[in-house]
């Protein structure tokens, strides 16, 4: 019951995002959420597609470094608290965030949250005790 | 004082050839019965010590590389015994091995006399204070330079490498007259001066004895005047005993070679035949008088040529120029040599067996070296985690720094960016200008 990310490394360089996006916009690949974590050489960013499988043949044979990574996707009502909610169970268990981010479906009044965790079994576990909503596709 | 040993250092150059005839003779006679790895290189050649009848006799004789240094890691090469050697001192080698070097006594004694001389020459006498900043160690800047100034009878101050601050207040408080380092080091000293608001004025140098890296022209002005000094350039290498093999004299025109002891050939890098004064080639010297690791025609790596015009400062030993650059792919990084190879093996014996295309960059910012290692982030060590990525820069530039001496900067690049090539890859790029 998780969500695969793809990772694709970059250096902190004018137009290498652009670059990079290019290649996935030629390939007709639609971005679902996309975050970017910075330092001042290089940055990861992170996203999520319907076809990851591609995503990675494409960025690879386009000369990128990238991985695939399974994250937990949990979706909370789009309310204030929802994602406390969510934080809550996680840390009152000791499962540790490493990083996360989110997007609001708008329409249907739901926000996802994708999160990258130290122990992805029991987060899993007890997230479901408390009746919290796993998701698997985006 | 003029001269430490007049005798020698102005010796006419018939009297000195006989000298250094005699001592190549009983040299080869000594290395050919207690060095079996030489015996088995001149055997190879069908020489006998008989066939050596003076220095004319010298390009008879085979040559000796690091490699042999290696080979007979630790103390394959020594020549005297064990209990005969009184001091060891290495440097790091291109396997992660040492290269070791032994001394005897009187190769101490020789070696402190080659630096009081070199002292001598740049001003210093008995009433002086010297201040030694080479690292002390197994590296032969400081513990070198520190036996030359008590030899000489002046008040040596070992201060070692580091601690800026407290060097800037010894060289107060105490009044060294002389400072030895590496110059890249005087600068930085220079630097921390200004930081610290103290004028040069304010201190008592007169001269510095600055080696263990090459350095320009333009560097050495600079020194003298931030510092307020003149800058003495000061050469050697551990193999032959450490810093003192020869050393500028006032003309501050080409460093005499101290001949007596160490004898000096230029040899084409190609053909290795010997070369004339005043062609270019590889340094190469023999150790003439030395006991505990006598080396017979050693390949410097160096490039240089030798001069025997007359020198206005009275000595007759010859002149080596700068060093303009190397026959192998050493690299010195204040003051540390290094290989591309060795810098290899940190990354390829990494925790993540790592096999990166990697690019070495040398530079030298506001006068002093730096060294950039980029490293293509291939799939083995890359992380959706930025922590990760950075534990591994920080790893690598620790295990860079623990196991060769260096401080370098690890920056981690896209794939295929770096320059690749169907031969041997140009891996290393020397920005200094010198």
């Amino acid at each position: 019951m998780t969500v695969n990310q793809i990772a694709v490394f970059l250096e902190n360089k004018k137009g290498r995002l652009s670059e990079m996006t290019k290649v996935l916009g030629d390939a007709g690949i639609d971005l679902v959420a996309l975050t970017i974590a910075d330092t001042n050489e290089f940055g990861i960013v992170r996203f999520v597609t319907k076809d990851n499988e591609k995503v990675l043949r494409v960025l690879k044979d386009n000369g990128y470094t990238a991985t695939k990574t399974e994250l937990l996707g949990v979706e909370v009502s789009d309310v204030p608290g929802g994602l406390h909610e969510v934080l809550k169970v996680l840390g009152e268990n000791d499962v540790e965030i490493e990083y996360l981010y989110s997007f609001a479906r708008t329409h249907l009044q739901k926000a996802v949250i994708l999160f990258k965790v130290n122990d992805t079994n029991k987060a899993l576990i007890v997230l479901k005790e408390n009746g919290i909503n796993l998701i698997s596709a985006i | 004082m003029k001269y430490y040993n007049k005798k020698i250092e102005c010796m006419d150059r018939k009297s000195l050839k006989e000298l250094q005839s005699r001592r190549l003779v009983n040299l080869v006679e000594f290395v050919y019965k207690n060095m079996p790895a030489y015996k088995a290189k001149m055997d190879a050649v069908g020489l006998l010590p008989s066939h050596i009848k003076g220095i004319d006799d010298i390009s008879k004789l085979p040559f000796m590389t690091k490699q042999d240094l290696r080979d007979n890691y630790p103390f394959g090469l020594f020549a005297s015994k064990k209990r005969d050697i009184i001091r060891v001192h290495a440097s790091s080698g291109t396997t992660g091995k040492l290269t070791v070097v032994g001394y005897t006594k009187r190769d101490i004694d020789d070696w402190a006399e080659c630096c009081a001389r070199s002292l001598v020459m740049a001003g210093m006498s008995g009433d002086s204070v010297v201040h030694v900043a080479y690292g002390y160690g197994l590296f032969t800047g400081g513990l070198g330079m520190h036996y030359g100034a008590e030899k000489l009878g002046a008040m040596t101050v070992p201060a070692s490498g580091g601690n800026t601050a407290r060097q800037i207040l010894l060289l107060k408080d105490f009044g060294a007259d002389s400072l030895c380092c590496t110059p890249s080091y005087a600068l930085y000293i220079a630097d921390e001066m200004e930081k610290m608001g103290v004028k040069k004025e304010e201190l008592n140098l007169k001269a510095g004895l600055f080696g263990a890296e090459p350095w320009s022209d333009n560097m050495r002005i600079e020194i003298e005047n931030r510092l307020g000094i003149k800058a003495y350039d000061i050469y050697g290498l551990s193999e032959i005993s450490g810093p003192g093999v020869a050393m500028d004299c006032c003309m501050q025109n080409g460093k005499h070679v101290f001949e007596d002891l160490f004898f000096p050939e230029i040899i084409d890098k190609e053909t290795l035949e010997p070369k004339g004064y005043g062609e270019e080639g590889e340094l190469v010297f023999t150790t003439l008088n030395k006991q505990g690791m006598p080396l017979i025609r050693y390949r410097t790596r160096d490039i240089c040529t030798l001069t025997d015009a007359p020198c206005a400062c009275g000595r007759t030993l010859v002149r080596m120029t700068r060093v303009f650059g190397r026959t192998d792919d050493m690299l010195i990084i204040r003051g540390v040599n290094v290989f591309p190879s060795q810098i290899e093996s940190v990354l390829m014996n990494s925790d993540e067996s790592i096999a990166p295309h990697y690019f070495i960059t040398v530079d030298r910012v506001n006068m002093q070296d730096t060294i950039e290692i980029k490293v293509e982030v291939n799939e083995k060590i890359f992380s959706d985690e930025v922590k990760e990525l950075e534990n591994l820069k920080k790893k690598l530039e620790h295990d860079l720094f623990t196991m060769i001496g260096i401080n370098a900067t690890v920056k981690l690049v896209s794939p295929n960016t770096l320059p690749r090539s169907e031969g041997k890859a140009r891996r290393v790029e020397d920005l200094r200008t010198l």
